[in-house]
């Protein structure tokens, strides 16, 4: 099992960016108390960091009621922000075959220009560095190019590639790829499957067949969406939708690097219960870590 | 996911009615909804907050009175303050005195870049240019390939000298691209240049480089419509980075509000050109402020309606059923198999009634929709012979016995359908005869949609759905772009306010 939270922490200057917002509520916070003024300064913080009114609503609420149990409004934060990000399922991962052989298999999902071809690149490279062995699935047969671009990511990482004809059937390659797992013996397949916005009815449904395909080879260990961490309010109807067609295990949450602060993910969490599992740091191969709710928080708030 | 503001409104002025004039309470009450909604359309704060006292200090004039909904009126000083933001700046592309026009694109990761390249080629190409595809990501993995590919769907020539893949000059590149243009004689040139962050101050750099050695004419920030709140500081920090003179918004078939373009037109100023909405390299437009202003509010979504239906059905199939129809002949349960299967096509029943306009009167019918109705109703068809769907006229009880045991439905449930088809058949000849508003052009509803929506839907359905078509044909009629001198009340009160604001 793998849980490096260390590896959060050994990036950690790469969150720098999302650290303005912790400097900024720090900054909020000049006296034990707060007045109107205070409030309406976090609920904007919390706003524009792309939170959204209803999970912001219920942050404020937690938040006041812990302020009237006297705690200091750094701590009283900290631990709503820990609170909203609290989560039943757990953020682990398997990189290494199971016990029977049988190998791991990932699909990643999300719209177009989340990241995840670049994702599936860094997941590879950080299980070949665990020791596992990977086989890469380049199941988007849609988008130009895309075989070309995930096979250069395979190459980086010391991955194995199956792929098939643009334009061919995702779910045969898929297939095919989690095949080949069995044979070689590989610990890991990673599915990259083509962008596709949720209001497609049929890409959806699509993405339903590939799983089920990929079934009948091995049981599905994790469907991982990818979501920019630009994306506002709509990436919770994202994860809706998409977890009503796959059901999604959890989150990786992208370009976290930029000035965005990915707030959404915190209402995705909340309402849907979808844990944060990786969060993409950069365009280097290396720049992908595990989410911890408690660094991250450290990270808001240091 | 999100109840539309004008659901928010209704629930808010649901008591309301009677009363001489908003009270300050009421107004109050308003302008929370009014924040929360646009906040959740992902409307920037601060210009959220400016929205919010325009309308406040427009609302305190309304008057309630018995026959006008004071939400509707509320949503028509809404959609007039957005559509002025929105609308303000808008112009269309500036083309060089001396060719060629040198446009370069910029953005962030996965806004849509190369993709939006191939369909600015396309529509150039399409308005009778000739323009040339300048490969300058030479950073991401193989957005060179793609590019190329991309160049050759669209049949557009490409200057790409450099593998990419972090190998090359982009500037030499765009340098060297603008200069074969100029030899060449291509009018347009389009260069495609790597994403980057706004934080990023070396690509930055990079792009600003790239903008000094070709002087581009035109330099197109292309932005997500799903991007949230830090698409302001996104866009400033590419205003002063290397600065851009329009907006191209990207990924509008998604059901994101978009609401970042009001706060791009708002704040930064620049013009929001084009709007870019498929995987087809054809499904790109010129910008529209109106069905923007439409889209963040919530409002229903007509004009997207109407595209994703001609797209379903297709175009040559619209065309060929208006001839029939205008020829004088019937609607046929032919046209009714293919009208359901073109809806089903363009997504669930729930999600098409969903974009009507006027829909949140109608949520709880549309929660209740069995969507396999349709496949039901498919399954009957398909079992009558070609006579029968031509002539449903000789339909008798043993005909209908055998459709019913081919079907593997009830013969009530085949007499049902017959009813409802012939319920919409009648709605068809009304059509032919000219019941139907003139549609503007782009904005033609397949005829006798309303037809199989308001009939395919099983009982209880069809009665308000023919209803809700009615205030489809009344919506298309309240665009700005439509002339339209017949007094046809909308069904749809949104619609209506619409109307009568003007």
């Amino acid at each position: 099992m793998f849980n490096g939270s260390g590896r959060l922490f050994r990036r950690r200057e790469k969150l720098e960016p999302s650290q303005k917002f912790g400097r900024r509520l720090r900054a909020i916070f000049t006296s034990g108390k707060l007045d109107q003024a205070e409030w309406d300064e976090l609920e904007a913080t919390l706003l524009g960091a792309d939170v959204g009114t209803n999970a912001t609503r219920s942050i404020l609420a937690d938040m006041r009621e812990r302020m009237s149990r006297k705690d200091e409004p750094v701590e009283a934060l900290r631990a709503t922000l820990l609170a909203a990000l609290a989560c039943e399922q757990s953020r682990d991962i398997e990189l290494r075959k199971s016990a029977d052989g049988t190998p791991r298999v990932m699909l990643i999902v999300g719209v177009n220009g989340a990241g995840k071809t670049t994702s599936v690149g860094k997941l590879a490279h950080l299980a070949v560095e665990e020791g596992a062995q990977v086989v890469i699935a380049a199941a988007d047969t849609f988008r130009a190019a895309a075989t070309e671009q995930v096979e250069t990511w395979a190459k980086r990482a010391g991955a194995q590639l199956i792929s098939g004809e643009p334009g061919g059937d995702p779910a045969a390659i898929a297939f095919d790829a989690v095949k080949s797992a069995k044979e070689s013996g590989a610990d890991l397949v990673l599915v990259d499957t083509a962008g596709r916005l949720h209001t497609k009815v049929d890409l959806m449904n699509e993405l339903g067949k590939v799983r089920r395909v990929v079934e009948k080879g091995a049981a599905v260990d994790e469907i991982l969406l990818v979501l920019d961490a630009t994306t506002g309010q709509n990436g919770l109807t994202q994860a809706k939708v998409f977890g009503d067609a796959v059901a999604l295990t959890g989150v990786i949450l992208t370009k976290l690097d930029g000035s965005a602060r990915g707030g959404i993910i915190i209402a995705i969490q909340q309402e849907l219960g979808i844990p944060v599992k990786f969060v993409g740091l950069g365009e280097g191969i290396d720049d992908l870590a595990p989410f911890d709710a408690e660094l991250f928080v450290e990270g808001i708030l240091s | 996911m999100f109840d539309s503001l004008s659901d928010r409104l209704s629930q808010t002025f649901a008591t309301l009615r009677g009363k001489g004039r908003l009270s300050d309470k009421d107004i109050e009450q308003t302008c929370t909804e009014i924040r929360e909604a646009l906040l959740e359309a992902d409307v920037a704060l601060s210009v959220v907050n400016g929205v919010v006292e325009k309308v406040r200090e427009r609302s305190v004039g309304v008057q309630v009175t018995p026959g006008l909904n004071p939400s509707q009126q509320i949503i028509t000083i809404i959609y007039e303050e957005l559509v002025a933001v929105l609308g303000g700046a808008a112009r269309r592309i500036t083309l060089a005195k001396r060719p060629p026009t040198v446009i370069m694109l910029a953005g962030l990761q996965g806004a849509g870049k190369t993709t939006l390249a191939g369909k600015l080629a396309m529509w150039l190409k399409r308005e009778g240019h000739t323009p040339l595809l300048v490969a300058c990501d030479l950073q991401r993995p193989n957005a060179v390939e793609q590019l190329s590919q991309v160049a050759k769907q669209v049949g557009v020539p490409i200057f790409s000298p450099e593998p990419g893949n972090g190998v090359g000059d982009p500037i030499k590149v765009a340098r060297d691209g603008v200069e074969l243009a100029r030899t060449k004689l291509h009018d347009v040139v389009i260069v495609d240049t790597a994403g980057r962050l706004g934080v990023d101050a070396e690509l930055m750099n990079q792009a600003s480089k790239i903008r000094d050695a070709i002087s581009p004419d035109e330099i197109l920030f292309v932005v997500d419509a799903m991007i949230g709140q830090d698409a302001l500081t996104t866009a400033e920090a590419f205003r002063d980075g290397v600065g851009f003179t329009g907006v191209v918004l990207t990924k509008l078939d998604g059901d994101a509000r978009g609401g970042a373009a009001l706060s791009l037109s708002s704040v930064i100023g620049k013009p929001i050109m084009f709007a870019s909405s498929g995987e087809k390299l054809s499904d790109f437009d010129l910008f529209y402020p109106e069905r923007m202003a439409q889209r963040i509010l919530g409002m229903g979504d007509v004009a997207s309606l109407a595209e994703q239906a001609k797209r379903a059905i297709g175009g040559d199939e619209i065309e060929a059923m208006e001839a029939k129809f205008a020829s004088g002949q019937d609607f046929t349960l032919t046209d009714f198999l293919k009208q359901m299967q073109g809806l089903k096509q363009m997504g669930s029943m729930s999600k098409i009634l969903g974009m009507l306009p006027g829909a949140a009167a109608m949520k709880k019918q549309i929660a209740d929709i069995d969507e396999s109705e349709i496949v039901r109703v498919e399954a009957i068809i398909q079992s009558m012979t070609p006579l029968e769907r031509e002539n449903p006229k000789i339909l008798n009880g043993s005909r209908r016995a055998r459709i019913a045991q081919g079907s593997g439905r009830k013969v009530s449930e085949v007499n049902s359908l017959m009813e409802r088809f012939t319920g919409a058949q009648k709605m068809m000849r009304q059509m032919a005869k000219g019941g139907m508003p003139q549609l503007p052009p782009g904005m033609k509803m397949p005829m006798g949609m309303g037809g199989a929506m308001g009939q395919g839907m099983g009982p209880g359905m069809g009665q308000g759905m023919g209803q809700g078509m009615g205030a489809l044909g009344g919506g298309f009629g309240a665009g700005k772009q439509t002339p339209q001198k017949k007094k046809s009340k909308s069904g749809n009160p949104a619609k209506r306010a619409l109307e009568e604001g003007r």
